[in-house]
């Protein structure tokens, strides 16, 4: 199932469970999957039109009053746009406003450049107050939503809108802010998130064929980041890459360097879109022009075994 | 009460806090002290002693550099201790420039960035809609700050969805930070703007006239549509040296002679 859909439902069932919580659209109700929620609740799901930085203050202020509004666009709107309103109205003010951004990074394939956010994590990473997860999966996400609900404060959801690979079990449990182990191993530790999770597996079937027992971490939480668990891992393997679709300055491969370099610095290298803007194409496409492909995680974790000396 | 006497002791408490700082946005907070006063000691329903009183009128001061002129008010009505005054934007204090709703009793929303605190209160608004409550919410904008494009976005949102809950001012003192508006970017016509955003619009003279906002407001709350209020107000009224300084008063060092000439001038005493 889409993800934009299996998230559609989980919030329907939620919003007749709490009637405090709203939904927000700018003008992207439909292809987020939302297109049937004005009609199911005409009061709290309310389309803003396309004004993203009202919508981000509307929230705080409806916040404010009691209410816990989610409010949504894709990527590059949900927060390059609208940064100083999450920042201020939202963080700063301490409101209780769930963001979604959906289509992250090459996901948004032929919207393109304009559309491919490579950049929300790291423009979200340094405001604080704000948790920022990234869901891997329909089962992480749906067990992870009502954790989410329930934590007061602004939470930002980057959201994939299409059909992902099934990555966890349905009745895998997940805390918001543990990163989650999908393998263990003694060589070098992979910290992956979002789509390149899946790639990250399929490269690990290359490693293993070459006699590397590598870890495999999903790091679905990249602010605040698990620093714990992912010094014991370092601390074990002394190898580490990062895997993301995203700048690799600013997002994961940024915020596991800050904690492996304060902490327990090993040989790091990274997997992601290299400081560049994006451009149109589906995605295996992107993840070849990106470098983003399982041969290009191999590629790293060798790199980073030959810097540890194995 | 007489509103007038109200309205100079207010004024005493800005000057107050400015001036035991001796610098601070003096201007913006004393072009809005009669509508403050007519506010609060006439309209908003509202508890001091429970600040978070559930249906609640609300203010939110968008204009959030007007602190001083809102923390003399709450002062007054006993939010806080009065000696609070003589912390404005000292280590620690819970008065900072800009509003904030999670340091100072009685604030209802962080403002300072501008621009945003209308877009809140538009969403406050729309939020006692869906409880129906019958709270009323105001709000205050400049006129410098409608220059910003979210103020437009959220006037289309407030008439779209028919929020006559809410009641919101203008403090047109024909200034901002830079210069006068009409020579850095022109808002006017104010009035024809808001009327073609579909809001209900009264034009008020006398700005810094408590009778004239009095019967604005109360007409404002018959409207079917939200009301935008425009003040025709003087930045810096009401002491000599600020409504002096004009275009200088925005954010302006306030010296210990200008203190206590401007108590002088307020009936106060040092």
């Amino acid at each position: 199932m889409e993800m934009r859909k299996m998230f559609a439902l989980e919030l329907e069932k939620l919003m007749n469970e709490n009637e405090n919580i709203v939904l927000l659209n700018a003008d992207l109700a439909k292809p987020n999957g939302f297109g049937e929620f004005s009609s199911k609740f005409p009061e709290r799901a309310i389309n803003m039109g396309i004004a993203e930085q009202n919508m981000a203050s509307v929230a705080a202020g409806m916040s404010s009053y009691g209410f816990i509004p989610f409010i949504c666009s894709f990527t590059p709107f949900a927060t390059r746009r609208i940064c100083d309103q999450i920042a201020i109205s939202i963080c700063y003010a301490k409101q209780n406003v769930k963001i979604i951004g959906s289509d992250p990074g090459i996901s948004a394939e032929y919207n393109g450049g304009t559309h491919m956010s490579f950049e929300d994590i790291g423009v979200l990473r340094s405001v604080p107050n704000i948790v920022i997860f990234e869901p891997t999966d329909n089962a992480q996400l749906r067990n992870l939503l009502p954790q989410i609900i329930d934590y007061k404060g602004p939470v930002y959801i980057r959201m994939f809108r299409k059909t992902t690979p099934d990555i966890f079990d349905e009745n895998e449990t997940f805390n918001l802010f543990k990163a989650k182990k999908l393998k263990d191993g003694k060589d070098i530790s992979i910290f992956c998130s979002g789509i390149m999770v899946d790639e990250t597996l399929k490269a690990n079937k290359t490693l293993e064929e070459m006699g590397i027992d590598a870890e495999i971490i999903n790091i679905h939480t990249i602010k605040p980041i698990d620093e714990e668990s992912i010094i014991s891992f370092v601390q074990k393997t002394k190898a580490a890459v990062t895997v993301e679709n995203h700048n690799i300055i600013g997002g994961l491969r940024s915020a596991v360097s800050e904690v492996i370099c304060e902490n327990y610095p090993v040989p790091l290298r990274s997997v992601g879109i290299r400081d560049t803007f994006g451009q149109v194409g589906k995605m295996p496409y992107l993840k070849e022009v990106y470098k983003m492909t399982e041969k290009d995680i191999v590629s790293a974790a060798v790199s980073a075994l030959e810097a540890k000396g194995d | 009460m007489d509103m007038n006497l109200k309205c100079k002791e207010i004024r005493r408490n800005i000057l107050l806090e400015i001036g035991t700082l001796g610098v601070g946005h003096i201007g913006g907070s004393l072009s809005i002290v009669e509508l403050l006063v007519t506010l609060y000691y006439k309209h908003m329903n509202i508890d001091p002693r429970n600040p978070q009183k559930e249906g609640r009128d609300r203010l939110i001061v968008s204009k959030g550099h007007s602190g001083p002129a809102v923390y003399a008010v709450l002062a007054d009505l006993g939010y806080f201790p009065k000696d609070w005054l003589l912390t404005l934007n000292k280590p620690g204090t819970n008065l900072p420039s800009h509003c904030d709703m999670n340091r100072t009793p009685g604030i209802d929303m962080t403002t300072g960035s501008l621009g945003q605190g209308f877009s809140c209160a538009v969403g406050i608004a729309k939020a006692s809609q869906i409880k129906n409550d019958g709270a009323t919410i105001y709000t205050i904008i400049g006129d410098g700050e409608s220059q910003e494009g979210q103020i437009w976005e959220a006037a289309m949102f407030a008439s779209a969805h028919r929020l006559k809950n809410l009641i919101a001012f203008t403090d047109n003192n024909k200034l901002q930070l830079d210069g006068k508006v009409s020579d850095i970017c022109a808002v006017e016509p104010l009035e024809d703007k808001w009327k073609a955003f579909g809001w209900n619009v009264i034009s008020v003279e006398g700005g810094n006239n408590v009778e004239e906002i009095d019967s604005a407001i109360t007409a404002a709350k018959n409207s079917k549509m939200p009301t935008m209020i425009i003040l025709n107000t003087v930045k810096g009224y009401g002491i000599k040296f600020a409504e002096e300084a004009g275009t200088s008063n925005h954010s302006m060092p306030i010296s210990e002679e200008m203190f206590k000439e401007g108590m002088k001038e307020l009936g106060g005493e040092i």
